[in-house]
């Protein structure tokens, strides 16, 4: 089992942002959790991937249970976000040589070569980031949390401002990175690029799972009313 | 890669980044001469208690605008949200506190040798003769300075109020380092030698030593969350 889950709280001051929440993921599966704006879907990516430490229950990713073995879990997992972790006055490069030395990747010159060139970068390595687009930024990003190779991978609202290129080689980065060894986890609003590649379905309301299904089981066309019907009409504006 | 040489990534990240935009060092530059020059208006020529006074300007100086480079420490951690990405490497928290205070020591420590010689300037002194003593002085000084200030920079970072937290949390605390500062380079400007400070320096000495263990210790609650 890659991810085990069971009765996760999280509360920020009295605030719970996750409430009792449950779920397991098999080794090599790809989750797309659906929900809308404050259903915490990016606090339960953030406690999976060691950011943030659970309030109460039980958390184990990768075989580390959380957050007493978080050290030994962040070498197996990488995370995309709609934030880049880049930084804008260092190159392409440069971003990524300090994020591999922090990871102690090995032969990290011709990683960084492979990457860049998978990212479609690698014509402007030298230039600064805070030169490149917004769409170029989160491709650097993917190649960042690809260095170290990690075994599980949280994407949380990864296509978020990108353009139709970009989100295309997004894409394209996810199918080659679904190769049945690799445990994904992603968060996002658009059914559409959510159900694209994913093995199965979740969505998540006020810090629960309210659904979960094989994305083999469920109605595409369908699903759109489903998540509705879950969501609740209050939140239909944020779809 | 050993602990230390992870804690120069991070610190040598933070130069290269520096070097591009000069936004710390050049405005904690302008700073400290600023309020040199402040001061240099506002204390009569000729004063009999000038000598009294000149460690004071000194480290006034270097305090204010050391705070004004520690504000901007984490700030640029935060912008694309970068920190995370540096919590969510697979190091000890204590290298990234340890690869900020580096940085930070040679951003502070380069103002401090500017300050020191625009002080020497106007003030008219004599920098050959106590150039060792006083740098001595500062290098003990900016090491206490960082520690703490670094430790604070981190806790204050995410409030929107930092740069106001950041001075209410860290000139109290700095007060036994600035004390150790100003006495014991009054006593190198009077012309006695370092021995003649003694306990002014023991005090820096052990104060650094403390503090820099204690934020080592607490820099994993600063980040938390």
């Amino acid at each position: 089992m890659a991810i085990r889950v069971k009765g996760l709280w999280k509360y920020f001051d009295h605030f719970p942002a996750i409430r009792g929440l449950d779920v397991e993921l098999e080794l090599g599966r790809f989750l797309t959790v659906f929900g809308p704006n404050g259903a915490g879907k990016t606090t339960l990516i953030r406690v999976l991937s060691t950011q943030i430490q659970p309030s109460q229950g039980e958390v184990e990713v990768g075989g580390c249970v959380l957050p007493g073995q978080a050290y030994r879990l962040r070498r197996h997992v990488g995370v995309i976000s709609h934030n880049t972790y880049l930084y804008p006055n260092l190159t392409a490069r440069e971003n990524l040589t300090f994020f591999g030395r922090m990871y102690r990747v090995p032969d990290l010159g011709d990683r960084i070569k492979t990457l860049l060139e998978e990212v479609g970068l690698s014509g402007r390595r030298d230039d600064l980031v805070r030169t490149y687009s917004r769409g170029m930024q989160q491709r650097l990003s993917i190649a960042r949390a690809l260095l170290h190779d990690p075994d599980i991978m949280f994407l949380d609202e990864p296509y978020t401002g990108l353009d139709q290129h970009a989100s295309r080689m997004l894409r394209d980065v996810l199918k080659t990175l679904h190769t049945g060894e690799r445990t994904l986890v992603m968060t996002t609003h658009n059914i559409e690029q959510g159900l694209e590649m994913c093995d199965e379905v979740a969505i998540q309301v006020r810090g629960r799972l309210v659904f979960r299904e094989n994305v083999g089981a469920i109605d595409r066309a369908g699903f759109e009313q489903t998540y509705f019907d879950h969501v609740g009409k209050d939140f239909r504006w944020d779809s | 890669m050993g602990f230390l040489s992870q804690a120069w990534v991070i610190a040598r990240k933070d130069i290269i980044g520096e070097l591009r935009t000069r936004e710390t060092v050049l405005s904690m530059l302008l700073f400290g001469f600023l309020v040199i020059l402040i001061f240099n208006f506002g204390i009569e020529p000729g004063l009999r208690e000038e000598n009294l006074v000149k460690p004071g300007v000194l480290w006034a100086a270097f305090t204010f605008a050391g705070i004004l480079g520690l504000n901007r420490s984490f700030i640029a951690e935060k912008e694309n949200d970068c920190l995370q990405g540096l919590l969510l490497c697979p190091v000890d928290r204590s290298v990234i506190y340890l690869g900020k205070f580096f940085g930070n020591f040679i951003f502070t420590l380069s103002m401090g040798l500017v300050v020191f010689l625009f002080f020497s300037v106007l003030y008219n002194v004599n920098l050959v003769q106590v150039a060792l003593p006083l740098g001595a002085i500062l290098v003990l000084t900016t090491i206490g300075f960082t520690a703490v200030g670094t430790l604070f920079s981190a806790v204050s970072v995410g409030l929107k109020t930092r740069d106001v937290i950041l001075s209410i949390l860290l000139i109290p605390v700095m007060v036994p380092v600035v004390l150790a500062a100003a006495k014991s380079s009054g006593r190198v400007l009077d012309g006695d030698s370092l021995a003649g400070a003694g306990l002014w320096l023991a005090l820096l000495v052990v104060y650094d030593v403390i503090f820099l263990t204690v934020a080592i210790m607490l820099f994993d609650y600063a980040v938390e969350e």
